[in-house]
């Protein structure tokens, strides 16, 4: 991970993502292998890891009972802020996340994405350099995720924090991440930007349908540039090629020059999603079918016992 | 580390405290146990005399039954015996709760928050232990209050002091009972667990004490488990302070031995929570 980026880690749910981070922010120790953050080992030097990092967990772990300064306040202490300099910062983090209003309230008396800003403002309390965000945005709606994804890229942006966050949904890698890793039953199966990721499943498809029957095209399209595949099917071509965008200008002016007119392009991207199922669905599909194996095997021995 | 210990004692007890009606609840019960328990049963009640016997025989026969009781209530009002006995319960129940608040807090995520932040776990540890040990304070002081307007007979040099003292034995049995509580707690995952260890724990931890019945008239078996139960030393010295039944001596020989029970096992419930917790 490089500093000041945003960091996705993506997996299906149970793939390892909050075993990752309760090892990275030392609540696990790591049966094996070794893992640094800003120099400092996870193991031998955890307390001072611990200064540095902020987490907020998957859970809403504020409190009900307290009011949302309180709940900063509590988090300041707990990252031995003095009083007069905590109660400054709680002011800030509170006028960033947009709940200066709520904080004399009751956290009982809050809405999801309330709680859920404020979790992140507590996560923010100590200035960390590094802060995990696991599943930031689980279980909230439309316009609260877009919200918090808001404050996600800011605090990249002006307070030049490295962030972590896992989460299994495409379109929030895809928003906020620099760069992401899949991750499948605990094993990083693929890295890269979104962008990296997606040409990995070669390329974006462009459809051209011609004016007329041209079936002798295919060997001039292959040898454009940045194409990668040449398919004829009645009336166009399926052109598989690297960066769709720069790639239809290319393909137009060498059917214009052959004299070819067209009557209609399409560009078709791979999605995220579709680099997710590439690289961990088929598991997912297998691990189904052994899931009802093992049931049919209980079901024969239930019958058994009667 | 004292200030985050503070700090978490603090957050404890305002989950405590603003939930007002929880805190009633909580003090229904032990009220019911003295109230209904505690007054119906009637120490001179069972050794009512036939109306049939002659005088002498009867004056003779009360004097005899009153001497039993005294051997072995040391009071003829069970209401007040029990009552000193029930001080020390609730300090077993609230104790129990400590623990379900750790399983809760690991439930909803707070506690992973804890160990990710740059403190002690000492300070998670004592947090729980002091915040258990001043709500078990209050409760007691309520009860009290309540107790000696139902009819809790103190003894008569009653005084600030021995008030103090009965702070004293509750804060150490308090210490003691917490500690391993919440050294269980941080090794258990889930509610149902803690609920059900509790549970098992909880009846014959008040039963095998002198908390209900005297030690006396237990089976030998029973008095020798009782022996090793913290309960029993904390409602000895308690009974000695409040309703004078047994000399000061014998108070001090209790007190010394809670001592020892409170060091030894909250240094070990110390020690067992943070192995739990440095994994």
């Amino acid at each position: 991970m490089n500093s000041g980026e945003i960091f996705g880690f993506l997996g299906p749910n149970g793939a390892g993502k909050t075993t990752t981070i309760s090892m990275l922010t030392t609540i696990l120790k790591p049966t094996e292998g070794k893992a640094e953050i800003n120099g400092l080992d996870v193991v031998k030097e955890s307390s001072k890891v611990r200064g540095i990092i902020g987490l907020v967990p998957q859970e809403l772990t504020v409190d009900d009972e307290l009011t949302g300064m309180e709940n900063i306040m509590l988090q300041a202490t707990l990252y031995h802020i003095p009083v007069e300099l905590a109660k400054k910062r709680a002011a800030e983090v509170l006028d960033l996340i947009g709940l200066m209003d709520a904080a004399k309230r009751y956290v009982k008396t809050y809405s999801g994405g309330m709680r859920k800003r404020l979790e992140l403002a507590s996560g923010l309390i100590h200035k960390p350099k590094v802060l995990f965000l696991d599943e930031p945005t689980l279980g909230l709606d439309v316009q609260t995720r877009a919200a918090i994804w808001e404050y996600i890229r800011r605090l990249s942006r002006e307070q030049n924090i490295t962030i972590f966050l896992t989460t299994h949904y495409m379109e929030e890698a895809e928003v906020l991440c620099d760069r992401l890793a899949i991750i499948d039953r605990g094993k990083i199966v693929v890295g890269g930007s979104p962008g990296e990721l997606k040409d990995m499943l070669g390329g974006d498809i462009i459809e051209v349908t011609l004016k007329g029957e041209h079936e002798k095209l295919k060997d001039g399209l292959m040898g454009l540039p940045s194409v990668k595949d040449v398919m004829y099917k009645g009336g166009g071509y399926r052109i598989k090629v690297i960066r769709g965008e720069e790639a239809i200008p290319v393909i137009l002016e060498h059917l214009s020059s052959l004299g070819v007119e067209v009557q209609r392009v399409s560009l078709t991207k791979p999605t995220l999603d579709q680099v997710f199922l590439e690289y961990t669905g088929r598991r997912l599909r297998d691990e189904e079918s052994t899931h009802e194996e093992v049931y049919m095997k209980a079901a024969a021995l239930r019958r058994l016992r009667m | 580390m004292i200030e985050v210990t503070i700090a978490l004692t603090v957050r404890e007890l305002k989950r405590w405290y603003r939930q007002k009606f929880a805190i009633v609840f909580t003090l229904i019960t032990p009220l019911f146990w003295i109230g209904l328990f505690g007054k119906s049963f009637n120490l001179t009640g069972f050794f009512m005399l036939p109306s049939d016997l002659p005088p002498e025989v009867a004056a003779a026969y009360k004097e005899l039954t009153g001497r039993i009781i005294l051997s072995v209530f040391g009071t003829y009002d069970y209401f007040s015996f029990m009552t000193c006995g029930m001080f020390a319960v609730l300090v077993l129940f609230t104790s129990m709760w400590s623990g379900m608040s750790i399983v809760w807090d690991r439930r909803f995520g707070f506690l992973n928050k804890l160990l990710a932040a740059p403190i002690s776990t000492s300070s998670i540890v004592l947090s729980r232990i002091f915040s258990s040990l001043v709500r078990s304070l209050v409760q007691v002081m309520l009860i009290f209050t309540i107790a000696v307007a139902m009819g809790l007979r103190l003894s008569a040099g009653f005084g600030p002091l021995h008030l103090l003292g009965v702070f004293t034995v509750l804060a150490l049995l308090s210490f003691s009972l917490s500690s391993i509580f919440v050294a269980m707690a941080f090794r258990i995952r889930t509610h149902e667990t803690i609920i059900a260890v509790s549970n098992l724990v909880n009846l014959p931890l008040m039963f095998a004490s002198n908390a209900l019945f005297p030690l006396k008239q237990m089976p030998s078996w029973l008095q020798a488990v009782a022996e090793f139960n913290p309960i029993t030393y904390a409602v000895g010295a308690l009974r000695g302070l409040v309703i004078g039944n047994v000399d000061q001596a014998a108070v001090l020989g209790d007190f010394l031995v809670l001592v020892a029970f409170a060091v030894g096992f909250s240094i070990l419930g110390i020690a067992f929570s943070h192995r739990a917790l440095n994994r």
